[in-house]
């Protein structure tokens, strides 16, 4: 019989103010195996491991069970003190007497009749424990960005200027993102561009930083330290090598109709294109379906005004094969485009406008040089009205639930910049509350409604129309309980973040966790807020949810910082609490592969030994770099073949007869 | 010939005569049928507020039940009609403590538990004729006839339940006037309220909201405007003097279809 300890902590009073604590020493002596049981104030204390180790040498103990928080808190640190003393770390069992014991329950007795129940399951359970020893693998040391804004772009910075190679590939021609758009950043009002163009200039040159835009991520496999990732390189139709970016061929290209990206469709561009001027590679890129070339064969001007020859129609889409020991996902946001909101008549009334759509109206190099001119007609607007919360917070379909966090901040920004460069523009917005936490930021939207007199109204919108050449805004004022009808020549709708349309891809790829929403889920909401579930995968940016420039490059830091610590380790522990199938009596069915959450189950033909004769059989196997440890499959398994090291069948069996006994 | 239950309701007994008479002929010669529920009870006009009281309730669940007796579609034409009944018969499919207790009251062989299908005229016209076959059997275009459709809130909302058409921005009616030849035209204020019941306490208030329906219509060149509800007929009337035709979409229907006898009803 093996040799059992137990060890019941008082934790102060935490666990001994309701818990008997001598009595569950007591009861614990009286079980067959338990040679040593004791209570201790602290355990976890110098002292208390000292206790635990000291007995498991006298002893010659087999198994620990230590009585006290949640394994959470200390298993490993009694994990340590065993495997100081030459016990396997698996060998020791936690019973948590204290989150689900002593703090839940008021009644003495009650709780120490639980208290010993609880003990004894474990007992139980470290009786049927087996020694374990982890896995080891390597690390390619090689982390991949995928997203090339400003989330992107931080955290890949901070892991190369760390001393390892980043690639980051970004679907669109050029890095920078949505903050590329941006006109000026709230609080400090300053030009967004003028920020964001060293951060993309800083990441081009860096020799450790390897950029792939015009790409996407084709394929991922592998596992946390060893993934294999395919891109495709879309067909730029331009040499990359070779185009210098003088821009001789946009301003030649016979086409022009088509809708600019950048200034979110306001105006036109060329065929062929670069962005904008900031845009890293400085290259041009040939938009397929607008060239008349590639679509009719007729034309090739571009081909003729370029000096550096760097245009090439027969160019394909590639496809590249790399390895990374890290991938962070910094795929980030768009904003909706409120068409189901017909009361709004976005799309209806071209003077109704989003909130980026305003960004590129104002910004001096957007498609009316930075004055704010109505779209419909180019008259200078007098009456301007915001309407916030445009699809967030609602509790219909047509609506997001969650708060998109940025817009009240990035409202009182306009409302300010419109008021400070023509002042004789009457500005209101209609809110629902206006969320303004962080530094400087309320002060912001004060000195918005105060100095500079925007007029906020609480509350919403119901019907925007047209009336003799200008538009209505009807909608109520809460403060004043009436309705108010007010005219308006320009309606900018703050309308919902939502993530990026392709998030949804990768994330299957990745097999990371995603929400209702879309946004990539993390490990933990509080204490691994920059982790996804899957081993190996991190968060940055808006696709881990609603967040500003701010706080984007903070997560951006902390992500890279969990890349670094991954990078920098020469081989990776994994975690032996891992599935095992047993191969002679599985069937091959397919059930367990459905329910893992990590993609670590394959199925593989095996030649097996079934009552003495050989035999060739599809049977599952686990990947256990990948497994998680999270005991789906065991529970999926029609045959219970499919066990959990560490929580078997068996000893789950047990500590459930010995509760129940 | 596909036969609908028919639930008229009690204003197009009287003061709607029009909207319910035409609405039969038209039937007839689109080649659908109207036959009307023996025995139907008023259903109660407004949709009730309290949520815990079966009793106003009762009268749509029975002609909801009898409906599924003669296993066809009901069909309304009243717009306040068809809101009673649909939401109703949203509660009854919802099987909530108010389906419970009103089985439980009505004592039907088996529960009503939403099974009928209620559709209002309207859609019959849209998804079951459909208006090109409207359009072929058209004999008097309303040829640049400058129509307004006022939808009022009834059909409309809520939405979720009533699922007629888009709240913001229908088109079902403009759809059937442009069938009938007519030169529909879209205001604004078509989906605003036209006062509704507030004339009963506060006709001035009541006024000022349909004066702004109008007034709207008038501003964008408007000469007639048609309605599926008696009581926003009744309201914009009331203020529209005699700037502005208001008449039952049914009528401007049989006008086109060449039903209309010269001078009013032709009963």
């Amino acid at each position: 019989m093996p040799k059992i300890g137990v060890f019941v902590c008082h934790c102060g009073s935490n666990i001994a103010g309701t818990v008997d604590v001598e009595k569950v020493a007591a009861a614990a002596r009286t079980i067959p195996g338990v040679v040593v049981a004791c209570d201790y104030r602290y355990m976890c204390s110098e002292a208390g491991q000292e206790t635990i180790t000291k007995a498991i040498r006298e002893y010659g103990l087999d198994g620990v069970v230590v009585c006290s928080c949640s394994p959470r808190m200390h298993e490993a640190t009694f994990r340590r003190a065993a495997e100081r003393e030459g016990l396997n770390p698996y060998m020791v069992e936690i019973a948590n007497i204290r989150e689900q014991c002593s703090w839940i329950h008021k009644n003495r007795e009650e709780a120490t009749e639980k208290a010993i129940v609880l003990m004894r399951a474990a007992v139980a359970k470290v009786k049927r424990d087996t020694p374990l020893t982890a896995g080891r693998s390597g690390v390619t040391r090689r982390a991949l960005v995928i997203g090339g804004g400003i989330a992107g772009l931080s955290t890949a910075l901070d892991v190369a200027n760390a001393g390892y190679e980043v690639d980051i590939v970004e679907k669109e021609p050029t890095i920078g993102g949505k903050m590329a758009q941006l006109d000026k950043t709230f609080p400090t009002l300053d030009c967004s561009a003028c920020i964001l163009t060293p951060k993309m200039v800083e990441a081009a040159q860096n020799e450790n930083i390897n950029l792939y835009t015009y790409s996407e991520v084709e394929k991922v496999s592998g596992y946390v330290g060893n993934f294999t990732v395919t891109i495709r390189k879309k067909a730029r139709f331009v040499r990359e090598d070779r185009c210098t970016g003088c821009g001789a061929c946009m301003e030649k290209c016979p086409s022009r109709k088509a809708k600019n990206e950048f200034n979110c469709g306001l105006n036109t561009r060329s065929a062929i294109y670069i962005p904008f001027a900031q845009a890293i590679p400085n290259v041009a890129v040939i938009d397929a379906q607008h060239c008349l070339k590639l679509q009719t064969g007729k034309c090739g001007v571009c081909e003729k005004v370029c000096a550096a020859g760097a245009i090439d129609y027969t160019q394909q889409d590639e496809l590249i094969q790399r390895e990374y020991g890290a991938i962070v996902a910094a795929t980030g946001f768009q904003p909706i485009r409120p068409y189901q909101f017909g009361e709004y008549g976005y799309g209806r009334y071209p003077d109704v406008i989003t909130s980026l759509e305003l960004e590129r109206l104002m910004n001096a190099a957007g498609p009316t040089d930075g004055e704010l001119r109505c779209p419909s007609d180019g008259r200078k607007p007098k009456n301007i009205v915001f309407i916030q919360c445009v699809g967030s917070r609602g509790q219909t379909c047509r609506d997001k639930s969650y708060c998109s966090k940025i817009c009240c901040m990035y409202t009182a920004k306009h409302a300010m910049l419109i008021r400070d460069h023509w002042p004789d523009m009457d500005v209101h917005v209609f809110y629902i509350d206006v969320r303004t936490p962080g530094k400087n930021f309320d002060e912001f939207y004060r000195r918005a409604a105060e100095e500079y007199q925007v007029d906020y109204r609480k509350g919403q919108v119901g019907k925007i129309y047209e009336e003799d050449g200008h538009l209505m805004v009807q909608g109520s004022d809460l403060l004043e309980d009436r309705q108010v009808l007010m005219p308006a020549d320009l309606v900018v709708l703050a309308v919902a973040v939502e993530p990026s349309p392709d998030a949804r891809k990768l994330a299957t790829m990745l097999t990371a966790s995603m929400d209702n929403n879309d946004f990539f889920t993390e490990a933990h909401p509080k204490l691994r807020p920059v982790e996804s579930p899957t081993a190996g995968i991190f968060l940055s940016g808006m696709c881990q949810g609603p967040k500003d420039i701010p706080e984007t490059v903070s997560q951006a830091g902390a992500a890279a910082a969990k890349v670094i610590g991954l990078l920098s380790k020469k081989e990776l522990t994994a975690n032996p609490c891992t599935a095992h199938p047993e191969e002679v009596r599985c069937n091959g069915c397919g059930e367990c592969e459905k329910v893992c959450p990590y993609g670590a189950i394959s199925y593989e033909e095996k030649e097996l030994r079934v009552m003495g004769r050989r035999e060739k059989r599809r049977v599952a196997v686990v990947n256990t770099a990948l497994c998680q440890g999270c005991g789906a499959c065991t529970v999926a398994c029609p045959s219970g073949v499919m066990d959990l090291q560490g929580f078997s069948n068996r000893q789950i069996l047990a500590e459930v007869d010995a509760i129940c006994r | 010939m596909k036969q609908y239950s028919y639930f008229p309701g009690c204003t197009l007994k009287e003061k709607a005569r029009e909207l319910d008479l035409y609405a039969r002929q038209c039937a007839e010669k689109l080649g659908f049928s109207l036959q009307e529920l023996p025995q139907w009870q008023c259903c109660g006009a407004v949709y009730p507020m309290a949520s815990d009281e079966i009793a106003p309730k009762l009268s749509a669940v029975r002609a909801l039940e009898k409906a599924r007796q003669q296993g066809q579609d009901l069909i309304t034409v009243c717009a306040a009609c068809h809101h009673v009944i649909k939401r109703v018969n949203d509660d009854m499919k919802q099987g909530g403590d108010i389906a419970d207790r009103a089985n439980r009251y009505l004592g039907f062989d088996t529960p009503y538990e939403g099974q009928t299908k209620v559709v209002h005229y309207l859609e019959v016209l849209r998804d079951e004729i459909g208006f090109d076959a409207i359009r072929a059997r058209v004999e008097k275009p309303l040829t640049g006839e400058k129509i307004g459709a006022y939808y009022g809130c009834m059909l409309l909302r809520p939405s979720g339940v009533m699922q007629f058409d888009d709240p913001e921005s229908p088109s079902v009616l403009e759809n059937l006037l442009a069938a009938l030849g007519a030169d529909p035209v879209e205001f604004p204020m078509r989906n605003e309220c036209c006062g509704g019941y507030r004339v009963v306490d506060d006709a001035q208030a009541a006024g000022h909201t349909a004066r702004r329906v109008i007034e709207n219509a008038l501003k964008n060149g408007v000469e007639e405007l048609v309605t599926a509800c008696p009581l926003c007929r009744y309201n914009l009337k009331k203020v529209a003097g005699g700037q502005i035709r208001v008449s039952y979409f049914t009528e401007v229907l049989a006008r086109a279809l060449g039903l209309l006898k010269e001078g009013g009803i032709n009963a």
